[in-house]
């Protein structure tokens, strides 16, 4: 059994296609500089559609994050126990990711994370996080 | 508009066996819920003009409420099949409410039930349970419902220094209460170190913090409160209602340690002309421990940070300063997903009416009750009062 893909849309595919690459982008409004995540078509700050793609910096920290004993499905039985964790971007906005760790049990709140990619599947890489060194 | 306080009233309640029910369909649950529900009304079908049901996930139809109208034979005007995950049960009360107001029908029958425990597979619930989470940034990293809550749960221990024995406490006096309800899935009685020592699932929550799979329904009947007569027990009337929605995916959520429920009950309040002191009991949705924490701050019976100690301290127990969860919650009476919460509404209506046996809250005249869905998203609180 695979772990779930994705579904790409046509409102996310620039994002996926900037992970295929390396980059984690996330989305800057024109008219009041606030920075979204996940990728939308409006700004949900001012409600303006002019957004530009930036490149995020890749560092965050640890808002909150759970260690899963029990996998959701088949697909993930192999990785358990794993981390499930909500990283605030330095640029603000929050994202959910698996953080990869040998050592969970030393994950202290606000702790310093990077992004990392892992393949997903024949053509995606998602992003995941790791403790920064 | 004017406000509908105390213009609607409940008039019928009806409860299925819950647990394992594998001799009923989720269909039959519904139905067996519904004409508990008009027996109890005094009315036969033929008498509802409006049905109001939620999809089920093990015996899904596309269109629910009007199956369910086929399944009975009956031909309403108002026919809605309503989805917002737990806060569906309460909304579709509020709504169902301002369809009577509007003239749209006189009579509403809501039914809701499901099997999760015996109409699907462990993991088939887990996985259907679980794509609440969004399919593009949540889901591809494997979280359950659990974890979803566990990312809750973590942040306000952190915020306010809760521990694992508040939560702990959520779940025993559930359990006291589900002791006392002939019709409760469990029923053995629970201790704080059961809780503490039960296996972990998602960190911090461990499967005592976790509400029950069930299979079950229940169901009610609304009328106009000025046609409350025709009925045969006392009516109880909506007083007040309100609705909070702050975000769908946890992800999203501007903060971890409040929810919108603040918003619902703030609305519903102000409809009623009440607050959190003219309570006599309260029923919370509490699908995990943590949540119940934060619900009773949100919905102003606690200070931030101070639900943990006002649980420990037994104020939540039958005979405490505020009853809550009398029947024994989604922790112990029965979770049988979407309809879990009314649970909540039939039990209320025992204790309004009197009829809640060894788990009556003496003099119990008003109660709030609040269910949410989602993970913390769509929340909605109901007040309701004993007419005369």
């Amino acid at each position: 059994m695979e772990k779930p893909l994705p579904p790409v849309n046509a409102e996310t595919a620039p994002f996926w296609n900037a992970c295929a690459e390396g980059r984690l982008v996330i989305q800057r409004c024109r008219d009041c500089g606030a920075c979204q995540f996940y990728p939308r078509l409006v700004c949900t700050a001012c409600g303006s559609a002019e957004l530009d793609w930036v490149d995020a910096a890749g560092g965050g920290s640890l808002k909150s994050w759970t260690l899963i004993r029990r996998a959701v499905s088949a697909a993930f039985e192999a990785d358990v126990p794993y981390v499930v964790a909500l990283v605030e971007l330095d640029e603000g906005p929050t994202m959910m990711a698996n953080l990869n760790t040998r050592t969970p049990e030393s994950l202290v709140m606000g702790q310093r994370v990077r992004v990392t990619f892992e393949p997903h599947g024949p053509d995606l890489r998602v992003p995941q996080f790791q403790p920064e060194d | 508009m004017d406000s509908i306080r105390g213009r609607m009233a409940i008039v019928g309640v009806g409860d299925t066996e819950v647990g394992k029910i594998p001799h009923r369909s989720p269909t039959g649950l519904c139905i067996d819920a519904a004409m508990r529900a008009l027996a109890d009304a005094g009315i036969g079908k033929d008498a509802v003009d409006g049905l109001v049901t939620c999809n089920s996930m093990a015996e899904p139809h596309m269109y629910h409420a009007q199956a369910m109208a086929e399944y009975l034979g009956i031909s309403p005007s108002y026919c809605v099949s309503a989805g917002a995950g737990g806060s569906t049960t309460f909304t579709v009360l509020y709504q169902a409410a301002l369809a009577i107001d509007a003239g749209l029908c006189d009579t509403v029958l809501i039914a809701m039930a499901d099997s999760l425990r015996t109409g699907l597979s462990r993991e088939q619930a887990m996985v259907m349970q679980s794509s609440s989470g969004h399919p593009q940034f949540e889901t591809p990293y494997g979280a359950t419902v659990p974890g979803y809550y566990a990312l809750i749960a973590r942040a306000y221990m952190h915020r306010y220094g809760a521990t694992l024995e508040h939560l702990a406490a959520v779940a025993v006096t559930a359990r006291e209460h589900a002791v006392l309800h002939p019709g409760a899935q469990m029923r053995a009685p629970l201790t704080v170190e059961d809780v503490m020592a039960s296996r972990p699932i998602a960190d911090p929550l461990r499967l005592l913090d976790c509400s029950l799979v069930s299979d079950g329904g229940a169901a009610v009947v609304l009328t106009a409160a000025d046609r409350a007569a025709d009925h045969p027990h006392v009516p109880v009337h909506l007083l007040g209602a309100g609705e909070g929605h702050g975000h769908e995916h946890i992800s999203q959520a501007r903060d971890l340690t409040t929810s919108f429920a603040r918003h619902a009950g703030e609305r519903a309040y102000a409809m009623a002309g009440l607050g959190p002191s003219d309570m006599d009991f309260v029923e919370l949705y509490d699908c995990f421990t943590p949540v119940v924490l934060i619900e009773l701050e949100d919905l102003g019976f606690c200070g931030p940070g101070e639900a943990g100690p006002f649980v420990a301290e037994g104020n939540t127990r039958i005979g405490g300063a505020l009853p809550m969860n009398t029947h024994g919650g989604l922790l112990s009476h029965s979770h049988p997903g979407n309809p879990g919460s009314m649970f909540a509404l039939t039990e209320s209506v025992r204790q309004l009416r009197g009829d809640a046996g060894e788990r009556q809250v003496q003099g119990a005249e008003v109660a709030l009750l609040h269910a949410q869905g989602g993970i913390m998203s769509s929340h909605c609180t109901v007040i309701l009062g004993r007419g005369s």
